[in-house]
């Protein structure tokens, strides 16, 4: 199954959780994966996933992005 | 009980603003006007000669504290994160428009909830226009409404805002004596009434860090319970209106009517209107103007602007003599309302698009 990506980062309130609230309404709705930046957005969503009995989720704290590079052999 | 586990926070928070907002004005701060962030950004308009009306001329050590106590409060919980970006012109405007609406009914969301705890019954009249103003933002934001992201910015650019309260502050204490008169600081009226610099400050910097740690906001509050039904902001909300009313009693500052309240007209029309205009704008905006005050300190510079917006709207709103006083509104209040309107209406319908 294909995992979506929404992303909600940089958003004002309350764009970030009406969005995840949209998303996971939406009848395709299965796995989900949202970007946040700030912890009040986070904590807006948590509230929402909380309020829900049939929706379970991780947090995982990260960067935005991270490459890694390294320099050609021979 | 479940309810209160989840959300004591925010109600604490609440309790404190009202509270502290019945002692301020017990302290010297104008009658049902504890902390009003429209009215003390005027007053602190008043004070830089954006406006010339002698009575409303005051650099508002609350305003200061708010941002400053908000700026403390996310440097100590590692939450200073400047970013910027996110339309900022239209977010000033936004700003303006909000304060000429303020400054017809007078007064912020807090000033409403206060002067309603206060027993002016014109507040009523306004707070409904304010849910009706939001009430249309929230439609504009289901239809796709969104001024896009903002990005993360330097670190200097997040310290501007608490930068120019360290200066609006000197300016406050140093008194320095410039040839045009400024900063003028009002003999009479409101801008003469406050508490001592000092409480004012610290209570003021106590509830930036209180609502900075809890997101307070009086529009985000009406804005969740339409669009998600979440009452989490509005327990916070109600227990402002609550204690404040409960503090009022206590202090025999409470006074039910609508005829001669306190820095307030009962012109119904324009009452409501104007909080029609500041609410659709603030949450066009994304916050009541305490929050854009507590962002500002956390280093949303967007939420700078909007506050600058806000200062530079009562400049105008007075010099224009579109600001209502208590014996009404003025002759251009009306022309000043409608434009608002519109402004903000286009802003909702053109400035859609799909973001997810």
């Amino acid at each position: 199954m294909e995992k979506k990506i929404l992303d909600v980062r940089g958003l004002s309130c309350p764009q970030p959780v009406y969005e995840t609230k949209k998303a996971i309404e939406h009848p395709s709705f299965d796995v989900l994966e949202v970007l946040v930046d700030t912890k009040t957005a986070l904590e807006n969503i948590k509230r929402l996933l909380d309020s829900r009995k049939d929706i379970q989720y991780t947090v995982e704290e990260r960067e935005d992005y991270k490459v890694t590079l390294s320099k050609l052999m021979g | 009980m479940e309810f209160m586990k989840k959300h004591y926070k925010i109600i604490l928070c609440g309790v404190f603003i009202g509270i502290i907002a019945t002692l301020l004005q017990k302290l010297g701060n104008p009658a049902n006007m504890g902390i009003c962030v429209a009215c003390f950004e005027r007053d602190i308009a008043g004070a830089l000669g954006f406006h010339r009306i002698p009575t409303v001329q005051y650099i508002r050590p609350e305003i200061l504290a708010f941002v400053l106590g908000s700026f403390f409060s996310s440097l100590t919980f590692k939450e200073f994160k400047p970013r910027g970006g996110s339309l900022p012109l239209v977010r000033f405007f936004l700003g303006f428009f909000a304060m000429l609406g303020a400054l017809v009914f007078l007064g912020c969301p807090w000033r409403a909830l206060l002067r309603l705890a206060g027993g002016d019954g014109n507040a009523i009249i306004g707070i409904v226009g304010l849910i009706i103003g939001i009430f249309i933002g929230v439609q504009f934001i289901k239809h796709g409404y969104t001024l896009g992201r903002n990005y993360p910015a330097y670190k200097f650019a997040g310290l501007f805002m608490p930068l120019l309260m360290v200066g609006l502050l000197l300016l406050l204490l140093i008194k320095p004596v410039i040839s045009t008169g400024v900063p003028f600081f009002s003999l009479k009226g409101p801008g003469s009434q406050h508490a001592p610099i000092i409480i004012s400050f610290s209570a003021a910097f106590l509830i930036g860090i209180f609502a900075q740690r809890t997101r307070f906001c009086t529009m985000g509050s009406i804005r969740d319970i339409i669009i998600l039904k979440d009452f989490h902001l509005a327990s916070g909300v109600v227990s402002l209106l609550i204690f404040a009313f409960l503090g009022n009693l206590m202090l025999g500052q409470f006074h039910p009517g609508f005829v001669n309240q306190p820095i307030a007209h009962t012109n119904h029309l324009w009452n409501f209107l104007g909080m029609v205009l500041s609410g659709l704008a603030y949450a066009l905006a994304g916050g009541c103007p305490g929050r854009q005050l507590f962002l500002s300190g956390e280093g949303d510079i967007d939420a700078g602007v909007f506050v600058i917006g806000m200062i530079v709207g009562a400049g105008f709103a007075h010099n224009f003599a579109t600001a209502a006083s208590p014996s009404g509104i003025a002759p251009w209040s009306p022309f000043a309302v409608i434009v608002g309107l519109l402004f903000c209406i286009a802003t909702g319908l053109f400035m859609r698009k799909n973001i997810a």
